[in-house]
């Protein structure tokens, strides 16, 4: 088992084919103990990918986007805490590795391109010796010139000079920095990875020449990549499937062009018609109400208190998620014949 | 590291070694007292020579000393002077200089404090860095409590307890001295031994006062450090605890300790002097105890001067030292 968690593959040789899917999530859960009570941050959430699929996860904030992220990495940390199910990577579950495993799993199974990139390298190594110590941690036999070329390479997939290799945090713009995160992410080749809001603090230039690269860079490597954002434009870019997530739940899963043409689930509806387009200018449709606390979720389904569409049994039973005939999953009563 | 930045700090060196001098020059000739006569007036009294004589006694000494001289000149020769560490004779033990005394008494100084600096800085700051680690088993991070309680006592009173309770009541360790009464300074082992043992506890009643300071501000550092997201992306790297411990979170977090080490080595000399005289140490501090008590004037500015210079030019080390650690302020 150990043996096959770190992939001796250098950077941009092909990659060994795994079998679809990829990436397995089921039933994942995830709880916080606050004091004033428990909140499901996570309730339920299941989803696959495919090699090569990219998924974008949007939602409000507070939905639980960066937990799934989280929690998927099994970083969750106290008061949190992940209740159940399964995150299969490539055949083997996270969930069932020790912390050892788990560690080992990290950045060469799955990796994690993190949010705040302004401040995720450490401001007092080289970009290289972070590199490097990443490599070090899961390859430790690896030659040290062949580590220090397989990060260059890293570097140079996302269109930054060899050089950065011995620079420092500081002496990079934040276009630069974001790459350099996004370099780390790939250098075992991961099967899968997660990328949390990676152009959140980036102006809307270079938003774009990160989210290509993301895109370049998952191309070579065929990794599937979990997209997590508010943009719905950047989005529809460079997406395949959209997952819209609501309370902690996932309350759609459809690709980009039936989310932004025929979205199924009322939140979903509204989210889409609350973005501005061509034909609308100037008035958008907001969601009436508020996102609701955590810890005092509605009953039924969470969303019928805003929902236009809601019908008694919204108020009472929980929907469960449904495939429709088209494949697309949806968690509505409105598909499942309850009405 | 920037060549201007080094020259800045020098320059700045330079300018407190010659305010201190300056000011360590003017004070005692403010003063209506005259330590040759106070000298001179003590030996006649005891020593039985006639006041006639003590007049011209006093006058060769003035010119041997060059004090009949403007105040002007000698202040030159007295910053010449300074430059070649020459701070004239000591009264009480003339012929002998003060650098000659400071020469005897630094070493048992600079063994005491340094180590005990060291050891305080490297204790308080691992100590502090587990207690903010929130993956630091309890035990590990409870350590740091006791020594966090002992901050409030003073080395004095923390030198008195462990005098009443290890060495006189339990007799575990020397009352007090360099060595062993009776014993010749050699490069035996077993001298080594007992002088070692006569400086745990001097050694002990500084440290003891000092690790919960350290403590303190590595904790609250840390407890910083820990949220930040490069420490958070360590974790995501897969990297172990212990790496993510000492490059990314210890690292980080020492910057400021080494600014608050610079700070701190000011008033270490100020707990030594007091813990020297406490346990009979013959160091700088009861050197300066011992010419306070005896009018001995050259000897009190010159231990003065020598240990502002020897300060200032401490702090300006550990400030180099802070751009070797931090490559942001290399180029600022």
């Amino acid at each position: 088992m150990e043996a096959t968690l770190v992939r001796n593959a250098p950077a941009g040789a092909p990659r060994r084919a795994v079998a679809d899917p990829v990436l397995t999530v089921r039933n994942l859960e995830v709880t916080y103990y606050t004091d004033s009570g428990r909140a499901k941050a996570l309730d339920d959430v299941s989803f696959t990918l495919n090699a090569g699929e990219k998924l974008g996860m949007v939602g409000e904030s507070g939905s639980g986007k960066s937990t799934l992220a989280l929690a998927m990495m099994r970083m969750i940390k106290p008061p949190g805490r992940i209740e159940g199910g399964a995150v299969v990577v490539g055949g083997a579950d996270l969930m069932a590795l020790d912390a050892e495993g788990m560690r080992k799993a990290r950045l060469s199974r799955i990796a994690y391109i993190p949010q705040g990139a302004m401040n995720s390298l450490n401001p007092v190594m080289r970009i290289g010796a972070q590199m490097v110590d990443a490599v070090r941690s899961h390859l430790p036999s690896e030659p040290k010139a062949a580590v220090e070329a397989r990060c260059k390479r890293a570097l140079q997939s996302v269109d930054l000079d060899a050089g950065v290799f011995r620079m420092y945090a500081h002496e990079l713009s934040g276009g630069m920095k974001q790459r350099v995160c996004i370099a780390i992410g790939i250098l075992l080749d991961p099967y899968v990875i997660i990328a949390d809001e990676p152009t959140s603090a980036l102006d809307v230039v270079t938003q774009r020449q990160v989210m290509e690269t993301i895109d370049n860079v998952q191309k070579a490597i065929n990794a599937a990549v979990i997209l997590i954002g508010h943009d719905m434009g950047l989005m529809a870019q460079f997406v395949d499937k959209v997952a819209v997530m609501y309370a902690g739940r996932l309350v759609e899963v459809s690709t980009v062009r039936e989310m932004f043409t025929d979205p199924k689930h009322p939140y979903s509806q509204a989210l889409i018609s609350s973005l501005p387009s061509l034909d609308n200018k100037g008035v958008f449709q907001g969601i009436p109400g508020l996102a609701p606390s955590l810890l005092r979720l509605p009953s039924g389904c969470a969303f019928h208190p805003r929902c236009d569409k809601a019908m008694g049994i919204c108020s009472t039973l929980r929907p469960e998620p449904l495939t429709l005939a088209s494949g697309r999953r949806v968690t509505c009563h409105l598909y499942d014949g309850a009405a | 590291m920037n060549l201007k930045l080094v020259a800045k700090r020098l320059i700045f060196l330079v300018v407190v070694i010659w305010a201190a001098s300056t000011i360590v020059f003017f004070i005692p000739r403010l003063s209506s007292r005259n330590a040759l006569r106070e000298r001179f007036g003590e030996l006649a009294r005891t020593g039985g020579f006639s006041p006639a004589d003590l007049e011209k006694i006093i006058a060769s000494m003035q010119q041997q000393f060059g004090l009949d001289r403007p105040l002007y000149e000698q202040y030159w020769t007295y910053l010449g002077n300074i430059l070649r560490l020459d701070f004239g004779y000591s009264l009480y033990r003339y012929p002998t200089t003060v650098t000659e005394l400071i020469a005897q008494s630094l070493p048992w100084t600079i063994g005491l404090l340094l180590v005990t600096t060291i050891l305080a800085f490297v204790i308080g700051n691992f100590l502090g860095a587990v207690a903010a680690w929130p993956r630091a088993p309890g035990w590990m991070r409870g350590i740091a409590t006791p020594f966090i309680l002992l901050t409030g006592v003073p080395p004095v009173i923390m030198g008195i307890l462990l005098l009443f309770f290890v060495g006189f009541r339990w007799k575990l360790l020397p009352l007090g001295g360099a060595y062993s009464v009776g014993t010749v300074p050699t490069f035996s082992i077993g001298f080594i031994l007992d002088l070692l043992q006569h400086q745990i506890l001097p050694g002990l009643a500084l440290v003891l006062g000092s690790v919960g300071g350290w403590v303190l501000s590595m904790r609250g550092m840390g407890v910083t450090i820990q949220g930040e997201d490069y420490v958070n992306f360590a974790e995501h790297k897969g990297l172990t605890a212990g790496r993510i411990f000492r490059d990314y979170y210890l690292r980080n977090a020492m910057l400021p300790q080494i600014t608050g080490l610079a700070l701190a080595l000011g008033s270490v000399v100020t707990s030594a002097i007091i813990v020297e005289g406490l346990f009979g140490l013959p160091g700088i501090g009861t050197m300066l105890n011992l010419a306070i008590r005896s009018n001995d004037f050259p000897t009190i500015y010159g231990i003065v001067l020598f240990i502002t210079i020897a300060v200032a030019v401490l702090m300006t080390a550990v400030e180099f030292l802070y751009p070797l650690l931090d490559p942001r302020v290399r180029n600022s």
